[in-house]
């Protein structure tokens, strides 16, 4: 939080400095954004965040003040109403099944409830290469399971089971993997340890990193706890920061 | 030492706040859960009887149902002819038969073409949303206005009279609901964090439809079907019994019915009586099975049943 006084002007000023060098290049850019679920209810209001490569941005705010909406924007989950979001400087013009599959893949997104998250039909092997799946590419799913299922610490004979057969810890590292299975560029963690004890919070926060680690991935880890964000990321952008700089 | 007295004290009262309370309203009593039981039980001998002798009758009984036996005519319930006779001194028993096989043919039938064209509509308008679901649910609300025994009047008057007809009018009029029912599920379903997690993961919407959506809603479009099976037995047997339905001469239970009118002024009940009966028992069967898996698959509203 050493930096909050002007988080996204110094961001935006280093990230046009950079330009042109490609490991430090901007991967993703909020201008503006304003989003809400009702018409003329908006419940982020001009937010403004910037994510260059690699670089491990959190976002801290109190409950309900609208990080999860602009979480949900910046991985193209939710169309914002006003503002505009570059994907690799590339403006983004659809959202959700619209929004091209190559930019809707570069995002790994782990939500704050697994219960939710996860399709209580899938086994947790299918839940993790579900993505795999989808995207025409099944051959791959078994040795990328082999590969995931070490990496967030399940066991082979959780892979069989279903969501309501499992912990709430074990779906969230399922969920981690699914997000991580198509190798996204951009990781939005949105209150991902919100529910889990210290240990899996540990755990789940070490496989993050050793993805990062592993490609050079970037990280919008959206929460409220401040000594957790603090020790995470590279960065840690107060809410305040985040609206008030547009 | 003066703050540990209250504390121990807490924790020897624990056991006692841990006890437990003596409330029983959960627990429904052994007469309502013999009689829970008795229902599915009847249910399930009545339906399981009811399909063995539509399926088997026909085959394994060398009898003719049309076989017409004039000085027989209108003979009272006896041993040879234990429903009585006809008009025309068909045995109404074998009658009834034939005539239930032909009303649960047109009722599952027509509740399957039903159950399917409701569960694509509905979860293509939840699935799609905007203008399609605006449209779909428009005609609808537009079809659900009408009677849907006067609509289905109108369909099997295109047509000239026949089993299909009869099917496709019974099963036009019967998808609405499990349409608004597919679509509501949908819908509810559509704005959940895994429909968002496979979008991120690259899923389109024809995958999110089948793989999640669809999946999610089969037990409620199922449950929809099975209860609209005794609904398009009675659809089928009116319209017959209207003379618009099944051709005369092919036994079915509203045709049954309708000629057994005249008799029924002249004091001979039993043709009447039995056709009614076979209608009626084999529909209460199969909705009181449907109303157990309903209890089964929404558990929620039957511990509001209970209280």
């Amino acid at each position: 939080m050493h930096n909050s006084p002007a988080p996204t002007a110094s961001a935006s000023a280093s990230a046009e400095a950079h330009e042109t060098d490609p490991a430090t290049a901007t991967v993703l850019e909020l201008r503006g954004i304003t989003a809400g679920y009702e018409r003329h209810r908006p419940v982020v209001r001009d937010a403004s965040l910037t994510l260059a490569a690699g670089e491990a941005v959190g976002l801290l705010g109190p409950s309900g003040c609208g990080k999860s909406t602009l979480a949900r924007v910046a991985a193209l989950l939710h169309r914002p109403s006003a503002g505009r979001l570059l994907l690799d400087g590339t403006p983004v013009t659809r959202w959700r099944h619209r929004a091209p599959r190559a930019q809707r893949t570069a995002f790994g997104v782990v939500l704050q409830q697994p219960r939710l998250a996860a399709d209580p039909r899938l086994t947790l092997a299918a839940l993790i290469t579900e993505p795999l799946r989808a995207t025409g590419r099944r051959p791959e799913a078994p040795a990328r399971l082999a590969e995931l299922t070490p990496l967030v610490g399940l066991t082979p004979d959780l892979l069989t089971r279903r969501p309501h057969e499992v912990s709430d810890g074990q779906l969230q590292r399922a969920c981690l993997a699914r997000a991580l299975c198509l190798r996204p560029r951009v990781l939005v963690c949105d209150e991902m340890t919100a529910m889990l004890d210290a240990s899996t919070t540990a755990a789940l926060v070490a496989a993050v990193e050793s993805y990062r680690a592993e490609t050079g991935a970037a990280l919008l880890a959206v929460g409220h706890d401040a000594v957790l964000l603090d020790r995470w990321c590279d960065r840690v952008l107060p809410w305040q920061a985040v609206t008030a700089a547009a | 030492m003066t703050c540990e007295r209250p504390e121990t004290s807490a924790t020897g009262g624990r056991p006692d706040v841990l006890a437990p309370l003596p409330v029983a309203w959960r627990s429904h009593g052994p007469r309502q859960r013999s009689w829970r039981t008795l229902r599915v039980r009847t249910s399930a001998v009545l339906t399981a009887a009811v399909v063995l002798a539509v399926l088997l009758v026909p085959p394994l009984v060398q009898l003719d149902q049309q076989a017409v036996d004039l000085a027989a005519k209108l003979r009272q319930p006896s041993w040879s002819h234990p429903f009585g006779t006809d008009d025309v001194g068909r045995d109404l028993l074998l009658r009834c038969v034939y005539g239930l096989r032909v009303s649960l043919f047109v009722g599952v039938a027509a509740a399957l073409v039903a159950a399917v064209v409701g569960t694509a509509v509905g979860a293509l308008a939840g699935a799609l949303g905007g203008w399609v679901d605006r449209v779909a649910m428009r005609v609808v609300d537009a079809l659900a206005s009408v009677p849907h025994l006067l609509l289905g009047v109108f369909v099997v008057a295109l047509f000239r009279p026949g089993v299909w007809p009869v099917l496709l009018s019974v099963a036009a009029t019967h998808w609405l609901s499990t349409a608004r029912i597919v679509r509501a599920e949908v819908l509810s379903l559509r704005g959940r964090p895994f429909v968002d997690a496979a979008i991120s993961g690259g899923a389109s919407r024809w995958r999110i439809a089948v793989r999640h959506l669809v999946p999610a809603v089969l037990p409620q479009a199922g449950l929809a079907a099975v209860l609209s099976v005794p609904h398009a037995m009675w659809h089928e047997s009116a319209l017959s019994f209207l003379g618009l339905g099944l051709p005369a001469h092919m036994a079915s239970l509203g045709n049954l019915i309708e000629g057994a009118r005249g008799s029924l002024l002249a004091g001979q009940w039993w043709p009447t009586l039995f056709p009614g009966l076979f209608l009626i028992v084999p529909t209460l069967a199969v909705a009181g099975l449907a109303g157990a898996w309903r209890d089964r698959i929404d558990p929620r509203r039957r511990s509001e049943l209970m209280l």
